[in-house]
């Protein structure tokens, strides 16, 4: 066979595994929200489709394609259509520079364990993510209904709020590291030196301001229910409205990926290597604690979301701009200041 | 083999293959019954009041004004940042002065208002009569 078909296969293989493991591991956050929701409440939550209702998602996928897909006269139609698919494909495609394990050696061959190794990885990530805002404004507008004008509008102005706070406590990371590259800054944490131990106020800002990018409780304004009816997507149904749906939580599972690459250590397992496994077992333990890393952020998101209750507009916009932006700040100057006073 | 930007490349057409998988097999087996009714705008039940696209709030525009000003400074950060250790003392004096510029418009931003969002002042009905009198 030809290097390119092999590399080619390898590289689609690689892909494909990934994104089933990703949209299972959405799927089930859903069905963990319903249920640790119903327990947060006293209550039993879905538990009658399989052993402890555990085939929900995929009765919850029928159904909702077995709706009728229905679009309003008024609405634009094209773009109706084509937010839902910004949104999904945005929120899947930010995983592909994730890394998700060091290195496997499979069939003689050495594996990264990383689908794309851009050395922009973390630009990448803010980028796709500020992209994700357009599915969701696009839906809005399109709609033509008030409620969907609202709930983008607000989306909107409460994402580019937040991104600011979030580029700025990322940037004290790449100071300490001199890399945009997310493997060499997982690579630098190791042992006991994961980013949240260094960069504890960066780690702060950043998940509040991952909270509001993903517009989770407590910054869940652009679908209020009591305001809003259903917000951004009031005016979907069908598969439409899933794809929404699973790009919301899509946009959990890889908040909590990136949150868990920059600050949690990513693969690492501290003081793995003084265990003496072999090499194939070691690797397999770092994919297996970064997928447990990254169940924990989901759990915290969903637990988040059924302690807080919702801010107020103007609450959300002090927060963002005149709390988290200068601590942010504060925190690069204090970092910058660290590594050219130590140097 | 493959640059890496082929790599997300390939990626992104899986995605893009996965919603158009779920849109046309969801678009072939979905039932259609077209009513009426059904293809009106969503407003509590109600016929829609006036026009959709109304002119919104003005601190949307302006909040996204500020954003833009602020990202792009945030643009400049990122370089520094990578080259920062290299550097060393005078990339650190260099970005205070740059920082300082940014902190002054974000005070400037703070205290002309444009940071201030209305906050509700509800009216709580009053009482002009004490119904229930303690003590006595």
């Amino acid at each position: 066979m030809p290097e390119w078909l092999i590399s080619l296969i390898i590289t689609s293989v690689k892909i494909l595994i990934v994104e089933v493991v990703l949209l299972t591991a959405v799927a089930y956050s859903v069905y963990a929200e319903r249920r640790l929701s119903a327990f947060i409440q006293n209550r039993l939550g879905p538990n009658r489709v399989g052993p402890q209702g555990l085939f929900q998602p995929l009765v919850d996928v029928i159904k909702l394609v077995l709706k009728e897909d229905i679009v309003p006269d008024s609405a634009n139609k094209f773009i109706h259509s084509l937010a839902p698919g910004i949104s999904v494909a945005v929120a899947l495609s930010t995983f592909a520079v994730i890394p998700f394990g060091d290195k496997i050696i499979l069939f003689d061959r050495e594996i990264k364990l990383q689908i794309a190794d851009v050395n922009i990885g973390v630009l990448y990530i803010l980028a796709l993510l500020s992209l994700g805002v357009y599915g969701i404004t696009l839906s809005g507008w399109s709609s033509n209904n008030k409620y969907s004008l609202l709930g983008g509008l607000r989306a909107s102005a409460q994402m580019i709020s937040y991104e600011l706070a979030m580029g700025i406590s990322v940037l004290g990371i790449i100071l300490a590291n001199g890399t945009l590259e997310l493997d060499t800054i997982v690579a630098n944490q190791f042992g006991w030196k994961w980013n949240i131990i260094l960069q504890p106020l960066g780690f702060l800002t950043f998940l509040v301001s991952s909270f509001a990018e993903t517009n989770r409780t407590p910054f869940d304004l652009p679908e209020a229910e009591q305001e809003l009816v259903g917000g951004y997507h009031t005016e979907y149904s069908s598969m439409k409205f899933a794809l929404f749906f699973l790009a919301e939580y899509a946009n959990v599972v890889v908040a909590s990926a990136f949150i868990t690459t920059l600050f949690l250590g990513g693969w690492q397992f501290p003081y793995l290597q003084n265990f003496g496994l072999p090499a194939f077992w070691v690797s397999i333990i770092q994919v297996l604690t970064f997928c447990a890393k990254v169940f924990f952020m989901v759990i915290f998101f969903i637990w988040v979301r059924w302690t807080i209750p919702r801010f107020r507009y103007d609450q959300l916009m002090n927060l963002g701009w005149k709390v988290m932006l200068p601590i942010a700040l504060v925190n690069l100057v204090i970092t910058a200041a660290f590594l050219v006073l130590t140097k | 083999m493959y640059s890496d930007y082929g790599q997300v490349l390939i990626f992104l057409i899986f995605a893009l293959g996965f919603v158009a998988i779920a849109l046309v097999s969801a678009w072939i087996v979905s039932p259609k019954r077209p009513t009426k009714g059904k293809y009106t705008t969503y407003e509590c039940g109600e016929d829609t009041v006036g026009e959709t696209w109304v002119k919104f709030n003005i601190r949307f525009y302006i909040t996204a004004l500020i954003f833009i000003i602020f990202d792009v400074e945030i643009v400049f950060l990122f370089p520094w940042a990578v080259v920062f250790k290299e550097i060393g003392m005078l990339a650190f004096i260099e970005m205070a002065a740059f920082l300082l510029v940014l902190i002054v418009g974000l005070v400037y931003v703070w205290a002309k208002g444009d940071l201030q969002w209305d906050k509700p002042q509800p009216e709580i009905p009053k009482l002009d009569r004490e119904i229930f009198k303690a003590g006595n």
